[in-house]
């Protein structure tokens, strides 16, 4: 498939074309993050029966802008223990990949711009989806070397929880990943939307384990609450970016709120059908993009919603809710669709394969239970 | 299902009143006794109260209050006896509005009004004189430019001093021990003390409050 931008050969007025979906990607995630920044805070005051930020503008739309502008203009301070260079690159290594991941989102259908057919989406490679797990893994360094570098113990404590906590979780969140990837048959992202045209969300289609999965990895990925140890206040003062201010600290904020926004994006995509929608006759290429944001904003509203009610997890119980839960649900799920599809492609009695995958999956999970508990006593013995 | 039962009562929440008050715009209603920024009251006639004791410099806990008394001038007294307060300063930086002048006035002289938003961009600034503190022609508190005067802020600003009983005795709750002041006479006693007909005839066995 692929962009047919560049069927008849690439030149200047593609370059153009392709210049301009990077500004305006770039435009709607900064615009994305002072939204959601403003989002989540009056949520959740409103969840919190308070008024939240209402100085700034009407609603206080204007207060993320405030805040961020207070903090260009703070002085930037560097301790004296830090390893200067690995200091000042980190904040750039974590919010690279935020933006780059969201580069093969489809958010649109297809639209002509100056008589040239192209898709809404920056780029649309057959190895989309590898793509994602590989900025989401890169992430982690941002993090990690911030804290590392801070030469600083509690920053030092957070980059170790963090490195530890998305390791963790990114192997959860790859298996329920791969559980899309099989149902579309692709890597592309865009062939993954496609698959799921007509209602066929992976969200049923996958059955609802894979969907809940992923949004429970990718918020521990995002350091997110309830998940939010690798900055948990309370513990680690600011955890990695306690050292960090001015710019290097705005850089921090803004990665993490566009990760939250580039994950949720991904998660439309992968589960909820993209930019899949009903068009309504008037400007048939508008509503894609329209159902794509109605659906980001329902994911952005769940995560807050997340934020405001669970209260965070113990170090010891997100790591056994990491691999010995999520894991191997995600690994089993996947290969219980891995045999149906197998089956029907066989002609084999579907029902049958359902009774033998769930009679396998039970037996697999007692025997787990049966080792964790041994595992336990052992422990307890010793 | 116990994890979803918390993920509803967040998601209600967003539809409950809020609880907060939006603070310079709107104010809560102050309390009658609230203890805000002084004044030096006046005596119907235009009088002043202070007799320059020095009874509210000596109670002071915080050393914030400063007085020097003065003869009055034969021909043209400043107060009703035979001396008036000459100088008089507070110095809000230290004061911590504990009332014990106003407890400690033999005269009533010193009050609080129920302002307390009043800022100062200079040291100087914070101390108030008697220029300040002396209550107009019309018995009410200047409203000088950097204070933020509220509706009812310069009411009742003896009401602590009228709560409390004459002489420190209950059984003259109720009864007017208070002199009068300048542009409101002689204030009646606080809504929920008993008044003085009810108890002209049992003074001055001891009476419980009603409230």
């Amino acid at each position: 498939m692929g962009d047919p931008l560049y069927a008849d050969g690439i030149n200047a007025a593609v370059l153009l074309i392709v210049a301009a979906k990077v500004l305006i990607i770039f435009a709607f995630l900064m615009v994305a993050v002072l939204f959601m920044v403003w989002f989540e805070r009056k949520v959740i005051s409103d969840m919190q029966s308070r008024i939240g930020p209402d100085r700034a503008g009407p609603w206080g739309i204007g207060q993320t802008l405030a805040d961020g502008i207070k903090l260009f203009f703070k002085e930037a301070l560097m301790p004296t223990q830090a390893d200067r260079r690995v200091f000042r690159l980190a904040p750039f290594l974590s919010i690279v990949p935020a933006f780059l991941a969201f580069a093969v989102v489809p958010f649109g259908g297809e639209i002509s711009v100056f008589g040239h057919r192209t898709q809404m989406q920056l780029a649309d490679p057959p190895i989309g989806v590898l793509f994602l797990l590989a900025m989401s893994g890169i992430a982690v360094y941002g993090i990690m070397l911030a804290g590392w570098a801070s030469g600083s113990k509690y920053p030092l404590l957070g980059s170790v929880r963090a490195s530890a906590q998305m390791v963790s979780y990114e192997a959860a969140m790859s298996l329920a990943i791969a559980s899309a990837v099989l149902a579309a048959g692709s890597l592309s992202t865009r062939d993954i939307v496609i698959a799921q045209e007509g209602y066929r969300w992976n969200l049923w289609v996958l059955g609802v384990v894979p969907f809940v999965i992923y949004l429970i990895a990718a918020t521990a990925e995002t350091n997110r609450p309830p998940f939010d140890l690798v900055e948990a206040e309370q513990e680690l003062v600011g955890g990695f970016h306690t050292e960090y201010s001015s710019i290097s600290f705005a850089l921090f904020y803004l990665a993490e709120f566009m990760n939250t926004v580039t994950v949720s994006a991904v998660a439309v995509t992968l589960f909820l059908g993209g930019p899949n929608g009903p068009a309504i006759g008037f400007l048939p290429d508008l509503w894609p993009v329209v159902w794509f944001l109605a659906k980001l904003l329902v994911f952005l509203f769940v995560y807050v919603w997340l934020r405001a009610t669970l209260p965070r997890f113990r170090y010891d119980q997100l790591m056994d809710l990491g691999w010995k839960k999520l894991i191997p649900l995600a690994l089993y799920w996947l290969l219980l669709i891995a045999a149906l599809r197998v089956g029907r492609d066989q002609g084999w009695n579907r029902y049958v394969v359902l009774a033998v995958g769930v009679a396998v999956g039970a037996a697999c999970w007692a025997a787990l239970g049966a080792a964790l508990r041994q595992g336990e006593t052992a422990k307890a013995a010793a | 299902m116990g994890y979803f039962a918390g993920f509803r009562i967040t998601f209600k929440q967003i539809f409950e009143e809020r609880v907060t008050n939006v603070y310079p715009d709107e104010k809560r209603p102050k309390p009658d006794r609230f203890h805000g920024r002084h004044v030096l009251n006046r005596y119907e006639d235009g009088m002043e109260k202070c007799i320059g004791c020095e009874l509210c410099a000596g109670v002071c806990p915080a050393r914030c209050i400063y007085v020097r008394g003065a003869d009055n001038p034969p021909d043209d007294p400043v107060s009703p006896g035979e001396r008036y307060g000459f100088v008089y300063e507070i110095n809000y930086l230290r004061c911590i509005h504990c009332d014990l002048c106003v407890e400690a006035c033999p005269t009533e002289a010193i009050t609080e009004s129920k302002l307390f938003e009043f800022s100062f961009t200079d040291r100087q600034d914070a101390i108030y004189t008697k220029a300040e503190l002396v209550v107009g022609d019309d018995g009410h508190p200047q409203k000088l430019p950097w204070e933020d005067w509220r509706e009812g802020d310069a009411e009742r600003t003896s009401a602590w001093v009228r709560a409390t009983a004459p002489s420190g005795s209950a059984a003259y709750e109720g009864r007017v021990g208070w002199s009068g002041e300048l542009g409101f006479g002689v204030r009646t006693p606080e809504k929920g003390q008993t008044a003085e007909s009810d108890t002209a005839s049992a003074a001055p066995a001891p009476k419980k409050r009603k409230r």
